[in-house]
């Protein structure tokens, strides 16, 4: 009986011994943080329902299993897809204050794709890239040149929903934006890897950093450009469209005719824009994700992780180094556009203040903290680190100051250690660099790394070649 | 037979490809926006050149730092520009408590306690960050060291934000602002002066300490192979240390005459002066001395030139992109720089 279950699963042998011993760990992690968090006056249905969840895709090794891995990839989709139906259901972690609201998910999910995105250029090819700030902006930008009134000289419509067919200005539905400012970034990408490629490793990076100060800059000048008005300066253009898909698919297949004006009442939650917002957001994710993984496994990812192991040796097996890195730019830009125009989108506006170098670390930082290479782990540092800027410093420095300032009356303060409130928000930066240090010093690889980098950085890879090649 | 030797002599002894002609097309717009300027407005033009002669002082020393580093290391050093920006910072602070008001024989000893002080300082912390983060890392892949470099910098960057706030910090105007001399309607000032008398004798004490001292002949040895060095027994860690020791020193200098000349200090000033230096070294030819310096005289000459001369001059906005422009024109066209040598790994 128990064999012929087995067959049927297509288990592998190791399936029960590997089960056992992640039941194990999960009781002893798990257990640890189910205590804590239950004796910390989290205790309630749903962290049973959460932690239940939790096991469920965690113990048995799915991944052992015939079409197993679909099990969590799918689990952890639901989960995502479902998060704003429970949100207002969730308990309060300790510290860390309230799980992220459905607002600040989008602001994750974009971050997560920016992410994604330059994980193809450091990640895979193992190319620095530290203005990939200028790849954000450009899809921000088009998608305000596409979907605003900015150009209120010309006239075009387009599928654009939610505008009145008279307003002026350039009005295209913002699904064909988001392809046309991947595009346009792609080819951004081109332009600016095809003179600096052939430097290496840290020249490019300075290069590339240049690229991103030079792009804001423009983008705050662009009023007078040789006397057109390309960006309205340091005003920004703002409003941009929303999203929507018209009224004939929404009398069709009940599609959101707009996205603003949209309002229902589902499963006991109000769907409104926010959410619709979310999701799309994670179709987008979604969509990133899968091109990542299929451009990895592909004869085209392959070439750029040879390129980052040894670029001598893989000019020697037949690799051509300048086409190949130069699609890992272009593929990153092309997901970097995406999530521009659909955040300038999101925000209805887009303004030169929001492109600085600091954006471009932030988002290397989730590539790095996550683990370099490692999709799983990028999304993960990608959330984590987004969630970080938008609520969780706030949070974090809220439990501080009401348990350790001078000035707290909180009924839960517990002693004094400073006498004014600390602005724990103001010292963002500097914690992303100490993220930054600490993880290049001890843990180069990441939290969650792919095998292969971390033997790259465990064993050392020959970056320099062992002769000085004569060119 | 014939027609091949025929192509092979008709080849030119000298040939000029056509990214160097495309190079050489862009020097010489920039001499004709030059010359134009100069005939157009030749008053005008003596000021910046004095402003931009003292401007590229203080990048030198800043220049030079990079340059240090990155010979012997081949490692951008990103921290060093706030490491330069907290030496402004210091001397804000101590210009505020002590000179604001001083004079005459008080202020030059003050000045100068104020020179160890901050030299000191900054030698010390950059220093720690070589210890702390550079030194563990010296054999991992080379972009882990850079990426180091760039979470230090936003580290002092966040130390120098919480210290002074986000405004940019006063300091006592204290050095004298009389004229040395004026011709033609320029009038060249003294504290103009005082920041190259500070820094020729700084740069010809650098000069010396890496050509003539044992410890200099060591530095040069380490840059040009650390293990050959290792072998011949010079102590690779501690020269390594003493190279940032100079570097942060040069900073700490650069940021008294920054902080003194200028008379503001903010938190991200490191990043931008940093940048403009790193171009310069970058310019001059990386981990070349005489070039940093000649790299950032140049710098510092384009950055006043274009914020003050009127004839088809971006101006000010755009000083910005003029300076990563040329940092990206000089990696395409000359990524050796304009004294430095051609190295097999193309940059």
């Amino acid at each position: 009986m128990r064999d012929r279950l087995r067959t049927w699963l297509g288990a592998h042998p190791d399936f029960e011994q590997e089960a056992r011993r992640r039941a194990k760990k999960a009781l002893i992690f798990g257990g640890v943080a189910f205590v804590i968090l239950a004796i910390t006056g989290a205790a309630s249905f749903a962290l049973i329902w959460l932690t239940a969840v939790a096991l469920a895709l965690y113990v048995p090794p799915w991944g052992l299993l015939r079409y197993g891995r679909w099990v969590v990839v799918l689990g952890v989709l639901a989960l995502a897809a479902l998060y704003p139906f429970y949100q207002a259901n969730l308990f309060e972690i300790p510290i860390f204050g309230g799980f992220p609201s459905v607002d600040t998910g989008v602001t994750m999910l974009i971050f997560i794709m920016m992410a994604l995105g330059l994980n193809i250029v450091v990640g895979y090819a193992g190319l620095l890239d530290l203005g990939y700030v200028a790849f954000y902006a450009m899809g921000a930008y088009t998608a305000a040149w596409f979907a605003s009134q900015h150009f209120s000289g010309k006239n075009l419509h387009l599928g654009a929903v939610g505008i009145n067919p008279d307003s002026p200005g350039i009005h295209i539905s913002i699904w064909i934006v988001l392809f046309i400012a991947a595009i346009f970034t792609a080819m951004v990408g081109v332009i600016i890897g095809f003179p600096t490629l052939r430097l290496r490793g840290d020249y490019l990076a300075i290069v590339t950093l240049g690229f991103g100060e030079i792009m804001p800059q423009i983008a705050r000048n662009g009023d007078h450009l040789f006397g057109h008005n390309l960006t309205n300066g340091p005003q920004g253009i703002n409003p941009i469209d929303p999203p929507g898909f018209g009224s004939g698919l929404h009398n069709a297949v009940g599609l959101p005719n707009d996205y603003l004006t949209f309002n229902a009442r589902f499963l006991g939650t109000t769907i409104s824009n926010v959410q619709l917002f979310f999701w799309t957001a994670l179709v987008l994710v979604l969509f990133t994700v899968f091109c990542s993984v299929r451009l990895r496994d592909s004869r085209l990812g392959r070439a750029w992780i040879a390129i980052r192991e040894d670029e001598t040796a893989a000019a020697a097996m037949g690799v051509p180094l300048m086409r190949t890195k130069t699609w890992a730019y272009a593929a990153g830009a092309f997901f970097g556009g995406i999530a521009g125009a659909y955040y300038a989108s999101f925000k209805s506006g887009t303004f030169p203040d929001d492109f600085f170098f600091n954006i471009s670390i932030f988002i290397l930082c989730m590539v790095i903290l996550g683990g370099m290479g490692n999709i799983w782990g990028v999304i993960l540092g990608g959330g984590f680190l987004a969630y970080l800027n938008q609520e969780g410093l706030g949070n974090i420095g809220g439990w501080l100051n009401s348990h350790f300032s001078g000035q707290s009356e909180s009924p839960d303060k517990w002693f004094t250690i400073w006498h004014a409130d600390i602005d724990v928000p103001l010292y963002q930066y500097g914690i992303f660099g100490v993220i930054l240090v600490l993880v290049m010093l001890f843990k180069p690889e990441g939290l969650i790394p792919s095998s292969r980098r971390k033997a790259e950085f465990r064993e050392g890879v020959s970056d320099e070649p062992l002769y000085d090649v004569q060119q | 037979m014939s027609t091949d030797q025929a192509r092979i002599r008709s080849i030119p002894a000298f040939r000029v490809s056509p990214l160097t002609a495309l190079g050489m097309f862009f020097v010489a717009l920039v001499l004709l926006w030059l010359g134009v300027n100069f005939v157009k407005q030749p008053s005008e033009f003596y000021g910046l050149f004095l402003i931009g002669l003292t401007n590229g002082a203080v990048y030198g020393l800043v220049a030079l730092g990079y340059s240090l580093v990155y010979g012997i290391l081949e490692l951008i050093n990103f921290a060093h520009g706030d490491v330069f920006m907290l030496g402004g910072m210091l001397v804000a602070t101590m210009t505020t408590a002590w000179l604001a008001t001083a004079s005459g024989l008080g202020l030059w000893v003050g000045i100068f306690g104020m020179l160890v002080i901050t030299m000191a300082f900054c030698a010390t912390i950059n220093t720690t960050i070589e210890l702390v983060a550079y030194r563990r890392l010296r054999n991992a892949p080379r972009l882990a060291p850079l990426i180091t470099a760039i979470g230090m910098s936003f580290i002092l960057q966040n130390i120098g934000l919480v210290w002074k706030g986000a405004r940019p910090t006063s300091v006592p105007d204290i050095l004298p602002t009389g004229d040395v001399f004026t011709v033609g309607g320029v009038s060249y000032t003294w504290n103009k002066l005082i920041v190259l008398l500070f820094t020729i004798p700084v740069l010809l004490l650098l000069i010396w300490l890496v050509q003539q001292t044992k410890q200099g002949k060591a530095m040069r040895a380490t840059a040009q192979d650390r293990e050959a060095a290792a072998m011949m027994g010079i102590n690779v860690n501690r020269t390594i240390s003493f190279t940032f020791l100079i570097a942060g020193s040069l900073a700490g200098a650069a940021g008294l005459l920054y902080a003194l000349y200028f008379t503001n200090v903010r938190y991200d000033e490191g990043f931008r002066v940093g940048l403009i230096a790193f171009t310069a070294a970058v310019l001059g030819g990386i981990g070349n001395l005489p070039g940093a310096v000649l790299g950032a005289l140049l710098i510092a000459m384009i950055e006043s030139f274009n914020n003050g001369l009127s004839w088809s001059t971006p101006g000010s906005d755009w000083s910005t992109t003029i300076i990563f422009s040329i940092l990206i024109l000089i990696l395409v066209f000359r990524p050796e720089g304009l004294l430095g040598e051609r190295t097999p790994e193309g940059a």
